[in-house]
């Protein structure tokens, strides 16, 4: 992070609401503290999220006393510059991409600080920690710059920027035995709470006005809690009964189902989907 | 407690007593079975998740397989199942009861040799994947040889396939006394040769049946026993300013504090240090984290060091133990690794970046090294796509340096091509 700081003119650490973002803003206090921090977090507000989400980041934003920026996928589409998705399957998770590069552009941003980890998925795999995205926000994997020891090239033309993951080499489990090592805040339903919820294609979703109810599809109460924490339209549910980050560390180390394979209706289109959504720019 | 902050940070350990990390990077030829080897570690593991699995599982059957193609664990890029090749460095993480790894599993093509150096670099230790029905052939000697150039101070030498020869103990010990002859020139400490199927799973983690003339450990097991972690540091501290942390607000008027990460050796409150390049003793006064004051920091901890006099630091500084300081020079020797398909030019200006320091550099004189002999060749002009070669540098500002050989933090650099932007040669100062 402090290398991002030193390397770029205005960079930025992208805020999901997650527990990867928490992380995130952690380690940015660790680096930067008792300064504040040199850049602004920024959120993609889909307008489809978790209210718990929302809140979470209002009160953590406040304590933090940093600038937030807050870009709407809402006012892209309401710009025409992205279109909702018909269908059953629509979600505003793909167009979030559209909102992040204008916002990149518009603020003029040169680094993007993100909460990624090489764990979640084969593409992400291959994510160097400072990558390189052309002036079409794209990604080129097989093009990537060599990442030596611990020297991270940042050089860019303007333009450009370049996309950081600190966390790459994190796993889920690794991110919750160090939320428990922080004690760190997280929004509520990361832990098992009782929801109203319907199956669709083998996963639990949440009821709510953004995911009409199709034939056939009957909500009914359970006992859950999310793994990760996304767009409403994507994210699922997990039956569990953890209520506490100690019960939530012995789940997850014997979990046998990967964190987007049993929480991510957007990674199952295909074997390359995120493969594809990366390259356009997604994070 | 202090987290190193340092892009890419320390995962924390879940079972701080019971579980270190080991880093290791794979080499091998095409086809020489690497990613079928790291899929059955982590199958075997059973680090693989149930749908990572059931897609593997359907993708075999798609591609006519009769068999689990375990390749297609780690290929996670549409072009490299496509060809059925790793075209780019993957990181791959699994765990035992006893220890952690990341694996840094990069390709074996030619054109893509570049990654591989990615992957040595922050190795403890290189697996080198060998066809026994191919012997050494010119990929496994440039590995090799990379490997011990990297530093990396163990190698592992997997002879697979075996089933393909019968399980022969001949042909595992005429493979083995070509490398042995090879490697009589590499600076490893160590080489350690196990033959296995990495297809079946013979010595991967249980011990084959098929060879019982081979009496050592299995990958898995020699992985787990073999030492891993930091290294006794040889020189004295070394500290390069990475970020100055001046608040300016009410509660921390006059704070300023130099942040970064150790990158040798060991600090401590109170102790004499020389700040480099303004060559002046000064005192520290606090040793700072964000989670409270430190009595002492050693490498590799992230901490803000601030310091008794008023002094203009900034980053690309260095602060280091004054009785043991780092030599500092505008001429460098070192050993390139050429890293992009745009030749080297003799003369012309790189941006060259050590540490946290960032200086002009012109590579001045050159001889190209022979990957097969080690043999220097003087007589070239250049460098090309991955050419190693031994170098003299002019660069523009003194830079303060230890050899690779006794830090890899303060003896390595990288150069950049300030047309493109693009990081084109690994160096290594001797």
């Amino acid at each position: 992070m402090r290398e991002t700081a030193a390397q770029f003119e205005r960079p930025v650490l992208l805020f999901s609401g997650g527990k990867d973002s928490a992380v995130l803003l952690r380690l940015a206090e660790k680096a930067f503290r008792p300064g504040k921090f040199p850049f602004p977090v920024m959120h993609i507000d889909t307008g489809h999220n978790f209210p718990e989400a929302l809140e979470f980041r209002d009160r953590r934003m406040a304590e933090l006393g940093e600038q937030l920026i807050v870009a709407s996928v809402q006012e892209s589409i309401d710009k025409g510059r992205a279109f909702e998705e018909p269908g059953v399957a629509a979600s505003r998770n793909r167009l979030q991409t559209v909102t992040l590069l204008d916002a990149i552009k518009e603020h003029g941003f040169d680094a993007a600080i993100g909460g990624a980890r090489r764990d979640e998925e084969k593409a992400r795999a291959k994510e160097r920690i400072f990558s390189f995205r052309d002036e079409f926000g794209q990604w080129d994997p097989k093009n990537q710059r060599p990442e030596l020891w611990n020297l991270y090239n940042g050089s860019i033309r303007k333009g450009e920027h370049v996309r950081v993951f600190p966390l790459s080499n994190w796993t889920e489990l690794d991110v919750w035995a160090y939320v428990a090592q922080e004690d760190l805040e997280l929004p509520s339903i990361y832990y098992a709470h009782r929801r109203m919820v319907f199956e669709r294609s083998g996963m639990l979703m949440s009821t709510s006005p953004f995911l009409p109810l199709q034939p056939g599809e009957i909500p009914f109460e359970a006992e859950v809690r999310y793994r990760t924490v996304g767009d409403m339209t994507c994210t699922a549910a997990v039956r569990s009964a953890a209520s506490t980050v100690e019960e939530v560390l012995a789940e997850v180390a014997a979990f046998r189902i990967g964190e987007r394979g049993a929480t991510r209706v957007d990674d199952k289109f295909s074997d390359a989907a995120m493969e594809d959504r990366k390259k356009e720019g997604y994070f | 407690m202090a987290v190193a902050l340092d892009t890419p940070v320390l995962p924390p350990t879940v079972h701080q007593d019971t579980v270190d990390l080991l880093r290791f990077s794979t080499a091998g030829s095409v086809d020489d079975g690497k990613s079928t080897l790291i899929g059955r570690l982590l199958y075997e593991t059973k680090s693989i998740f149930e749908d990572q699995l059931a897609a593997v599982e359907r993708a075999s059957r798609q591609q006519g397989a009769d068999y689990l193609n375990l390749a297609l664990l780690t290929d996670g890029l549409r072009a490299e199942r496509e060809q059925g090749i790793t075209i780019d460095v993957a990181y791959r993480y699994f765990a035992t009861p006893k220890r952690k790894f990341i694996i840094a599993d990069t390709p074996g093509h030619v054109q893509y040799t570049r990654n591989m150096v990615t992957g040595a670099s922050t190795s403890e230790l290189a697996l080198i994947l060998v066809d026994v029905r191919n012997g050494v052939v010119e990929q496994t000697r440039r590995h090799a040889l990379l490997s011990s150039l990297l530093g990396v101070p163990r190698l592992v030498v997997a002879l697979n396939k075996m089933d393909l020869v019968g399980w022969s103990r001949d042909a595992f010990e005429q493979v083995r006394g070509d490398f042995e002859r090879f490697a009589a020139g590499l600076n490893t400490h160590e080489i350690t040769y196990i033959p296995l199927s990495a297809l079946n799973g013979d010595n991967v983690v249980e011990p084959s049946a098929n060879m019982p003339w081979y009496d050592g450990p299995t990958l898995l097991r020699y992985l787990e026993d073999v030492p891993a972690g930091a290294r006794e540091s040889t020189t004295g501290f070394r500290f390069p300013v990475q970020w100055v942390v001046r608040p300016l607000s009410h509660s921390h008027h006059d704070y300023r504090g130099y942040a970064g990460q150790v990158a040798e050796g060991t600090v401590q409150e109170g102790d004499e240090v020389l700040v480099l390049p303004a060559r002046v003793t000064t005192r520290v006064t606090n040793i700072d984290t964000f989670d409270g004051p430190l009595d002492s920091a050693h490498a590799p901890l992230s901490v803000t060091i601030r310091v008794a006099d008023h002094l203009d630091v900034s980053r690309g500084d260095m602060l280091c133990s004054p009785d043991q300081p780092p030599q500092s020079s505008q001429q460098l020797e070192a050993v390139l690794t050429w890293l992009s398909p745009d030749q080297l030019r003799l003369n012309a200006p790189y941006n060259l970046q050590h540490t946290t320091r960032r200086a002009r550099a012109v590579v001045s004189e050159l001889s190209r090294l022979d990957i097969n002999s080690l043999d220097a060749d003087a007589g070239v002009n250049t460098l090309r796509l991955n050419e190693i070669g031994r170098v003299s540098l002019r660069v523009t500002q003194p830079l303060f340096f230890d050899s690779y050989r006794a830090s890899r933090a303060t003896g390595s650099f990288i150069l950049i091509d300030p047309a493109t932007n693009n990081t084109v040669a690994a160096g290594i100062i001797q």
